[in-house]
């Protein structure tokens, strides 16, 4: 029943990434395995020095982006959700609408956010917000000049609040989902119960929905810190304006592409992000599976 | 190169790159200086008394399947390439094209090198020369010892060689960069192109007097600017020092890298602001609504046109800002076909790459995408656009041909670190000098030194 | 034998709520409620509609005028043109070569691990759960390197695969989706399985049936609003990849439907609205799916039937 399952998945997702925790040691461009050389940490100590103006932003905006979608997307879709879960009319319209941003293929997101949305003389934010002055049009995305700022080259910068937007747009929909799934599950009498006993709206949801929600709410974390943290397409698709960066997409710039990419550098791109995501399932694990053994 | 509109489909084409070592980083730009040195492109045509055909290949004798790998995957382009194809003599060869996007054929070029079709589109010089290193590319001098030689000039030939001194390429197309106006709009307000950074810091006065942006500017993707950056660093540092840089023999915080940007600096009030944020066809825009008078571009802005107004599209060179140098230095990008190393029918693949160097195809393939000029010394110029034969008389004249910043460098340097600090350049210029030390560190990793 | 019990259920529910519904006057909470959720809408709505309209629109006029002008021409020449030049016909087909089979293998495999990791304690179980979830953590990036070396080396037959090998066969793209998805899937299945209650399990071997009874009969049908759920997410993925198809398939004709939105871009200039055209056709199979799979993950019936 788990053998096969189990094989495939330790086969094809286990074995290489095992691999690339190998060659993030190693100097490679992933033509010729006679032109692989094993240089030790040099790669992850040239991450921390050369290359650490692009990567600590990278970390940065990656934790923001964690922040970010717990307090924005996350909340605001378990809120659709809930509200939407109420038999209110029009309830199947809402979800749709909110639904479709999650469906769409990403050319088309690209096009969305970069020419329709932020476009610096034709976007529908140009036209809405952009000032009367048009020999200094507003930079949606070309602006990466730090809102805040922690150093002179590190801080959260005003074009990625820009994709923040455009990222709680396809998030919101996606938790929207996995709640009004997991809302079905809610006994629909203890709410009525609860509300016969004459307690409020957040009363109930807080003392009766949400903690009978608990699995989805650990699944909807999970999500949320591997969307955060994985995090890649829209930025990408988005060409990566300066100081915008994930940590994926810098994986992803050494490691693929032309000339067979930098394996070893790209890997260990690679390997920061999976020890990032790593420490998460330790700490997840450790909690959350402990806890329930014991229980 | 990369000008494609990017990455909303995929990684811009060259966002990630090679490291090469240092060895053949220095062996490579050995290749490139030569082409340089080559007195004008197209001066040696047919130079080569010897056009015998020789190894194992022979004209006529291919037949059967062959594939052909393309990443001319937009209409016009797909139909020239058919037409090329199609026009080839011999009728035993059963081509077939396998067509992928431009993006992401160019960005998974090493994987795909690894389960290649036996014909193979690229680029000239450097980045040809790493593959065909790497042992992924097959051997093609019998092609040109067999008659490509008389259709090509050495110029050409150069571009087309490996490291090893074998030929690897066959050209096929080219363009220009330079700066593109509307002709009418220009003789409307009386304007003439400057020769001279000083008339055209004039010309642009008088621009802005009537209310026009003199240029239209775009660095969405990185790339746009890097084109910029070339011509004045050309311009003003000259050839060898622009090929130096490239190479990392040149350090980035050596003051005549500094007199470019401070060049930069000055000059950027007559372009539009924030290019960052916007994409090259949205500054071309300007240019074709005449919002904007001019733009520092290849010859593709043409694309951006309406049909009935693409005659209205003219170009000249950057002008001249350090007289040492003049002119003489044209960008001009050759695009081109390889043959795998291990081809499934090597005589067809060769054949082909033959016929893709001859007038015949170059001609089918112009007649559908008039946008670019080709190489073959047999292609029919007559029935060409005013803007194509200039095109074509400004590479002829050139002294050097560059090809791009990511097509003169390791693209891994010039997606990862060159385009993003340019863009940190134009959103705040005052920190160029803490960009350009960034810069320097991460070329001397990146490029070996 | 549950699907008649199941309908009868839901149509019971429908109508309580129905009628609980009706009875409810319109409060003002709702009416605000309903206006906060309009606005919400609005504002999801609007990027939406500026692509969709501007696929009615030729390329120059929105150029020279803008995305939110009004239009001089409107055109159906996006539609017919990303019709034909995108092959969107033949690369539905070979989405749906890679879709189907990925799409029920990923929720067949990841149910029954899932099962058996969430409703029995063994010794095991917490490091399968591990593996997975950790497993669903992982970036696609760092597997795909050398995922594609191994691909490269696995020989096929002929009649499998037109390269002879792994790498470039649509075996190698289902295998790689089964694979990774499942790390999602089981991680959220197992979750969503420990809502249902304990009992159930216990009842059900009490009465002598087998593990793959208790599986199939009793846990599957109460967890499909989840099943629904994932399979509209799994559906939206595997349908939008390109980064798999892109480095494990070579041939452009093989590749699917998003590589017609790619193949719409050239080398410098893309033309826009045929992209934005081209998108409707690629988004509508995934809106069917969503509306077809909704009314299950709507129908809430897993409590219902346990208590029914």
């Amino acid at each position: 029943m788990v053998a096969v399952p189990t094989a495939l998945h330790v086969l094809l997702v286990w074995v290489p990434t095992l691999a690339s925790i190998f060659f993030s040691v190693t100097d490679w461009n992933g033509i010729r395995f006679s032109d692989l050389s094993i240089v030790g940490l040099l790669n992850y100590e040239q991450i921390f020095t050369v290359f650490s103006r692009d990567f600590f932003q990278a970390v940065l905006n990656n934790l923001v982006l964690l922040i970010f979608l717990f307090t924005g997307p996350t909340l605001l879709g378990m809120f659709i959700a809930y509200q939407l879960d109420k038999d209110l009319s029009g309830t199947r319209i809402y979800q749709s609408i909110f639904y479709t941003p999650v469906v769409l293929s990403l050319a088309v997101v690209g096009f969305i956010w970069q020419s329709v949305i932020y476009s610096t003389e034709n976007g529908l934010a140009t036209e809405l917000f952009g000032g009367s002055d048009p020999a200094n049009p507003p930079n949606w995305l070309g602006n990466s000049d730090f809102l805040i700022a922690f150093s002179d080259n590190l801080g959260v910068s005003a074009n990625f609040v820009a994709i923040l937007i455009a990222i709680a747009w396809r998030h919101t929909g996606y938790i929207m989902v996995l709640y009004l799934a997991g809302l079905k599950s809610v006994d629909k009498s203890l709410k009525e119960s609860a509300s016969l006993d004459g307690a409020g709206e957040w009363q109930t949801f807080r003392l009766v929905v949400f903690p009978t929600l608990k699995p989805i709410n650990v699944v909807v974390a999970v999500i949320t810190v591997i969307e955060a943290l994985r995090a890649f397409d829209i930025i990408f698709v988005l060409n990566t304006p300066r100081r915008t960066q994930v940590l994926s997409i810098l994986t992803t710039n050494n490691l693929l592409g032309e000339g067979g990419g930098n394996v070893g550098r790209g890997s260990a791109y690679a390997v920061i992000l999976f020890l990032l995501c790593f420490g998460f399932v330790i700490w997840y694990v450790t909690n959350h599976y402990r806890q329930e053994q014991d229980a | 190169m990369s000008p494609s509109r990017q990455a909303r489909l995929s990684p811009r084409p060259s966002q990630a790159g090679f490291a090469l070592s240092r060895r053949s980083m220095l062996k490579g730009m050995a290749g490139a200086g030569a082409l340089a040195t080559m007195p004008g492109i197209i001066a040696a045509c047919g130079s080569d008394d010897d056009t015998a055909a020789s190894g194992d290949f022979e004209l006529g004798a291919g037949s059967g399947d062959l594939s052909i790998g393309s990443n001319y995957s937009n209409e016009l382009p797909q139909q020239g390439l058919a037409a090329a194809v199609a026009a080839i003599p011999n009728g035993d060869i059963n081509a077939m094209i396998n067509e992928v996007d431009h993006n992401t054929f160019q960005e998974n070029i090493s994987t795909y090198l690894q389960n290649p079709d036996d014909v193979i589109p690229w680029f000239a010089g450097y980045r040809m020369q790493f593959f065909a290193e790497q042992g992924l590319l097959g051997d093609i001098t019998d092609v040109w010892d067999a008659g490509l030689d008389g259709e090509l000039s050495s110029g050409f030939k150069t571009a087309s060689t490996g490291l090893d001194g074998n030929q690897y390429f066959v050209p096929w197309t080219y363009y220009a960069w330079g700066i593109y106006y509307r002709p009418s709009l220009w003789e409307e307000n009386g304007w003439t192109p400057p020769t001279t950074v000083a008339e055209l810091t004039d010309l642009a006065a008088d621009m802005e007097g009537v209310g026009i942006t003199p240029f239209a500017f775009a660095n969405d993707g990185f790339w746009p600017a890097m084109g910029t950056f070339d011509q004045l660093n050309f311009r003003i540092n000259g050839y060898q020092f622009h090929v130096d840089l490239m190479a990392g023999r040149e350090s980035w915080t050596d003051d005549r890298v500094k007199e470019v940007f401070a060049t930069w600096e000055s000059l950027l009030p007559t372009h539009q602001s924030n290019p960052n944020g916007r994409t090259w066809e949205e500054a071309a825009a300007a240019v074709v609504n005449k919002e904007a008078a001019m733009m520092t571009i290849g010859t593709f802005i043409g694309s951006q046109f309406p049909e009935d107004e693409v005659e209205d599209l003219d170009f000249f060179p950057f002008p001249e800002i350090n007289s040492e140098h003049g002119l003489s230095v044209v960008e001009a990008p050759i695009d081109g076909w390889m043959m795998a190393a291990d081809p499934a029918n090597g005589q067809a693949a060769k054949e082909m790459l033959y016929h893709f160097g001859t007038g015949v195809a170059q001609d089918a393939y112009l007649a559908e995408d008039p946008s670019v000029v080709a190489p073959s010394s047999s292609v029919n110029t007559s029935v060409w656009s005013d803007l194509q034969n200039k095109v074509f008389d400004t590479v002829q004249n050139a002294e050097f041909v560059t090809q791009f910043l990511d097509r003169d460098t390791s693209p891994e340097f010039a997606s990862n670190v060159a385009g993003p600090r340019i863009a940190d350049f134009l959103n705040d210029p005052s920190s160029i000098d803490s960009v350009l030390e960034d810069m320097q560190s991460q070329a001397e990793v990146l490029l070996g030194e | 034998m549950t699907a008649v019990a199941e309908s009868s259920s839901e149509v019971a529910e429908k109508a309580v709520r129905r009628t609980s519904s009706r009875r409810r006057p319109l409060r003002p909470g709702r009416v605000a409620l309903h206006a906060f959720l309009i606005v919400l809408a609005a504002i999801w709505l609007v990027p939406l509609v500026g692509a969709f309209y501007s696929s009615f629109r030729p390329f120059a006029e929105t150029v020279a005028d803008g995305y939110f002008s009004i239009p001089d021409t409107l055109t159906l020449d996006n539609y017919r043109n990303a019709w034909t030049q995108g092959e969107i016909l033949q690369k539905y087909w070979n989405t749906l070569l890679i879709l189907a089979p990925a799409l029920i293998l990923t929720l067949w495999f990841s149910s029954m691990v899932a099962f058996a990791a969430s409703r029995y304690s063994w010794r095991f179980n917490i490091a399968f759960l591990v593996l997975f979830t950790a497993g669903n953590l992982l970036p696609q990036q760092i597997i795909i390197q050398p995922l594609f070396q191994m691909y490269n080396r696995v020989p096929l037959p002929d009649i499998m695969s037109n390269s002879g090998r792994l790498n470039g066969s649509v075996w190698g793209l289902i295998l790689i989706h089964v694979a990774f998805q499942s790390g999602f899937c089981t991680f959220v299945l197992s979750n969503y399985m420990k809502l249902l209650p304990k009992e159930l399990n216990e009842a059900a071997v009490v009465d002598g049936a087998s593990v793959w009874t208790v599986y199939w009969r009793v846990i599957m049908p109460l967890t499909r609003p989840a099943l629904a759920a994932l399979a509209t997410l799994q559906f939206t993925w595997i349908y939008n990849d390109f980064f798999w198809a892109v480095v494990l398939e070579q041939q452009g004709a093989d590749r699917p439907i998003t590589s017609s939105l790619a193949n719409l871009g050239g080398e410098f200039f893309t033309d826009d609205n045929l992209i934005a055209a081209a998108s409707v056709y690629v988004a509508i199979p995934t809106l069917v799916v969503y509306f077809a799979l909704q009314r299950h993950f709507i129908a809430g019936l897993t409590m219902g039937s346990t208590k029914g």
